[in-house]
């Protein structure tokens, strides 16, 4: 494989590709509300009509709206419709055709697609992501091979640290320095780890990602793996994403085919390959260390660190891990310059995030915006409030280890120093709305349950903490709480936040902490005593 | 390489290089609790006993898993680090079932020599009284789960000392526990070698020799590292 073969591929690929095209979105969400009876659907209607050469029924990643799948998208015009039922069909190709289609057309112009900004996910939607062809089409594998035959090692790490792009998966660690201490860190063999065990209850973004564009991750990697010298990769995923498995072993298939993953890629000395490892449904896996041990064949527990994997991960080896997301930002950054990427986003967080808008909030899906746009624009203008308009309460961000921010702060700007000072995280994304029928007490208690039943056991304040904080909570639910409990609950939090082994219970009194903050009445108004004393 | 000189506590401390926080504290005649540490067993940092403050580090670090460095400033007895040991053994006594008067180690039990060390009189957390099984399928020993306190110093020293890890954990949070073999009944073990070093290491009374009297039983947990010891000098 070389520059002209793989240019030849993309002009073939334009040039077969007919005029008129259907596409939908076959991610999770969608397969789950119909999609794959509605591609049946059209698929036979247009052979009935004989049109099935000159109309293109694709199947594409993630178009964001999840809340409204299944989601179709018809070229050349670029009308996109949203709860497309299989009977809709017909109406659909009539579309196509120009003809009056009533099925419900999303609103392109809402906020919530104009407000984002699309660099990891600029080829969701566009793309199948079951074929290497309509990757290479938009220009994929461009990169890896601008990096290998233009660029040295220390080029592209210089580059990855100059865009300014922090660990995605939720504590902002520098790209580059973290490559560049893999790349220093002496080891006869190293490895890169993309880490995609996405556990956060309420956050897809990485599914979708794989799911939707599983070719921009595997080039994202190979970079990296050229830059920090490793041969080997894994990705580990969490056994609850089938379809990413499933997307992501046959891109590899793919690119191996091409010369793309393997042994002398694009014909120079650069080998590198790929395989996944599947998680068996452990949160705590998607901590570093024990996402390590458990690649190991080992149980999936947490060690204390330092040493980080940079020096000794792998088999005692340097390793590089990073998340999905991180990965993803990797090609465009090579593509466009470390400067165009460094003037998006504030002064310390650079580039876009991609959020999971749920819970109550009109518009539910994933959303890609610049750092800093503020909770507000993201919750009102492209959320667009709750369902029902009821007055939103509060925003918790970060899953287990974040926090509850709310309503009266959401003029903070989403960057992960801000999301710091108000005390939560940037997380990997989970962003879950609560209205004023929310309590938050309830909040608490349920993350507090899962990082009981999450806590790997190995160190004491983790195992034994989450248990007693989440029957302290349980019995403050029941109003059976004593006043002192209160100041219980907080000593037993700081324990577990300053002495707990790993992130998990290190950052699992978060949800506690953020919520008695803000909402301590909610808290004392559950204390019986206090109530009575009161009056 | 130079040995290192160090402050624990404001006194100057030298250590070897590579030696770790936790030996240089204890030569220095520095007591720091500690559970999941034994000498002769490799470290896990799971206890989190003894958790010390060194200076111009943000978070607290295991002495038994962090090197010495030239010029560390480590604190190890302060009010906060006083207050976290105690909070963590009282999680413990409240973890499984701990009743000292029924207990054959009673009198030569870590857990209870560390409860009256830390000053834990009494436990404010809710006790957890989990039904925990005993397992005496085994002819010379037993183990009896309301006791133990996951240091899993068992499933080390059978695996690093007798070569054999028939030890090892299962199930998470508070349902993890300890298992033999593929978790089968101890009796029928097919790895266990009953050298009983698994009932050497334990630190409290989950696991005991069967036939002995309570006053018969001493403690001998520190018989792992001689044997660590012997071998290396081949006694």
């Amino acid at each position: 494989m070389d520059l002209h073969e793989l240019e030849a591929i993309a002009e073939r690929e334009l040039a077969q590709r007919p005029r008129l095209r259907i596409l939908h979105c076959s991610a999770t969400g969608c397969q789950a509300s119909g999609a794959l009876e509605l591609k049946r659907r059209l698929e036979s209607l247009l052979a009935e009509m004989g049109r099935q050469t000159e109309i293109d029924v694709g199947a594409v990643g993630c178009l964001g709206l999840c809340g409204r799948g299944p989601i179709v998208r018809i070229e050349p015009s670029g009308e996109t419709f949203e709860h497309v039922k299989p009977d809709d069909a017909a109406e659909i190709i009539a579309a196509l055709d120009g003809h009056a289609c009533h099925v419900a057309r999303c609103d392109q112009n809402h906020p919530f697609f104009t407000r984002q900004l699309l660099i990891v996910r600029r080829h969701c939607g566009l793309i199948n992501p079951d074929r290497i062809e309509d990757y290479i089409a938009v220009g994929g594998y461009r990169s890896l091979y601008h990096v290998i035959h233009e660029m040295t090692p220390t080029e592209v790490i210089q580059a990855i640290t100059r865009s300014g792009l922090r660990g995605r998966g939720g504590a902002g660690y520098p790209t580059g320095l973290k490559w560049a201490t893999v790349a220093k860190s002496p080891g006869e063999r190293k490895f890169v780890i993309c880490n995609a065990d996405e556990g956060d209850p309420g956050a897809f973004m990485d599914r979708s990602i794989l799911e939707s564009d599983p070719h921009l991750v595997l080039e994202g990697m190979a970079i990296a793996a050229y830059a920090v010298g490793a041969e080997q990769g894994f990705i580990y995923v969490r056994g609850e994403y089938p379809l990413a498995i499933e997307r992501l072993q046959k891109a590899i298939a793919q690119a191996r085919r091409h010369g793309l993953l393997g042994t002398q890629i694009f014909e120079s000395g650069f080998n590198f390959r790929v395989d996944i490892r599947v998680g068996a449904g452990a949160f705590v896996c998607g901590e570093e260390t024990a996402l390590i041990a458990s690649i190991e064949g080992r149980r999936g527990q947490p060690r204390p660190r330092p040493p980080y994997p940079a020096e000794s991960g792998l088999w005692g080896m340097p390793t590089l891990i990073n998340n999905v997301e991180t990965f993803a930002n990797v090609t465009a950054i090579i593509e466009n310059g470390p400067e165009w990427y460094s003037r998006i986003g504030t002064e310390k967080s650079k580039g876009t995030k991609i959020f999971a808008l749920t819970g109550k909030i009109r518009n539910t899906g994933l959303i890609e915006v610049p750092m800093g746009i503020t909770l507000r624009e993201i919750v009102e203008e492209m959320g667009g409030g709750t369902p029902d308009g009821t007055p939103v309460k509060a925003v918790q961000t970060g899953g287990p280890s974040g926090g509850c921010i709310p309503a009266s702060l959401f003029d903070t700007p989403v960057d992960y120093e801000s999301l710091a000072a108000v005390g939560s995280i940037m997380g990997s994304g989970g962003m879950v709305v609560m209205d004023e029928h929310t309590n938050m007490v309830d909040v608490a208690r349920f993350y507090m349950e899962f990082c009981k039943d999450e806590s790997c056991g190995k160190c004491i304040p983790c195992r034994v903490g989450t248990v007693q904080l989440f029957n302290m909570l349980t019995k403050l639910r029941n109003r059976q709480a004593h006043p002192s409990d209160l100041s219980r609950i907080e000593e037993l939090c700081e324990l577990m936040r300053e002495t707990s082994l790993c992130g998990l219970g290190q950052s699992a009194p978060n949800p506690v902490l953020s919520t008695l903050h803000y909402f301590r009445h909610e808290y004392e108004e559950l204390i019986g005593a206090e109530g009575d004393h009161g009056s | 390489m130079a040995a290192k000189t160090l402050t624990i506590d404001g006194h100057l401390v030298s250590a070897r290089p590579g030696e770790t926080l936790l030996a240089a504290i204890r030569e220095a005649g520095i007591t720091v609790p500690t559970l999941c540490h034994l000498d002769g067993l490799s470290d896990v940092g799971a206890c989190r006993l003894c958790l010390v403050e060194i200076e111009g580090q943000r978070r607290l670090q295991p002495a038994c898993m962090t090197m010495v460095s030239e010029g560390m400033v480590v604190h190890t007895n302060t009010p906060r680090l006083q207050s976290y040991r105690r909070q963590i053994i009282e999680l413990l006594f409240a973890e499984r079932n701990h009743v000292c008067a029924v207990c054959v180690a009673s009198g030569h039990c870590e857990l209870q020599r560390l409860a009256g060390m830390v000053g834990m009189d009494h436990v404010r957390y809710e006790y957890l009284s989990p039904n925990c099984p005993v397992d005496i399928s085994h002819p010379r020993f037993g183990i009896d789960h309301n006791r133990c306190v996951l240091c899993t110093r068992c499933v080390r020293a059978c695996d690093e000392i007798e070569g054999v890890h028939t030890w090892d954990v299962a199930g998470r949070g508070v349902n993890a526990h300890v298992i033999t073999d593929l978790n089968q009944p101890w009796g029928a073990s097919t790895t266990c070698t009953s050298c009983g070093k698994c009932q050497l290491a334990c630190p409290t009374g989950a696991i005991f020799p069967r036939g002995v009297t309570v006053g018969e039983r001493p403690h001998a947990s520190e018989r792992i590292a001689l044997i660590v010891e012997a071998r290396k000098q081949r006694w």
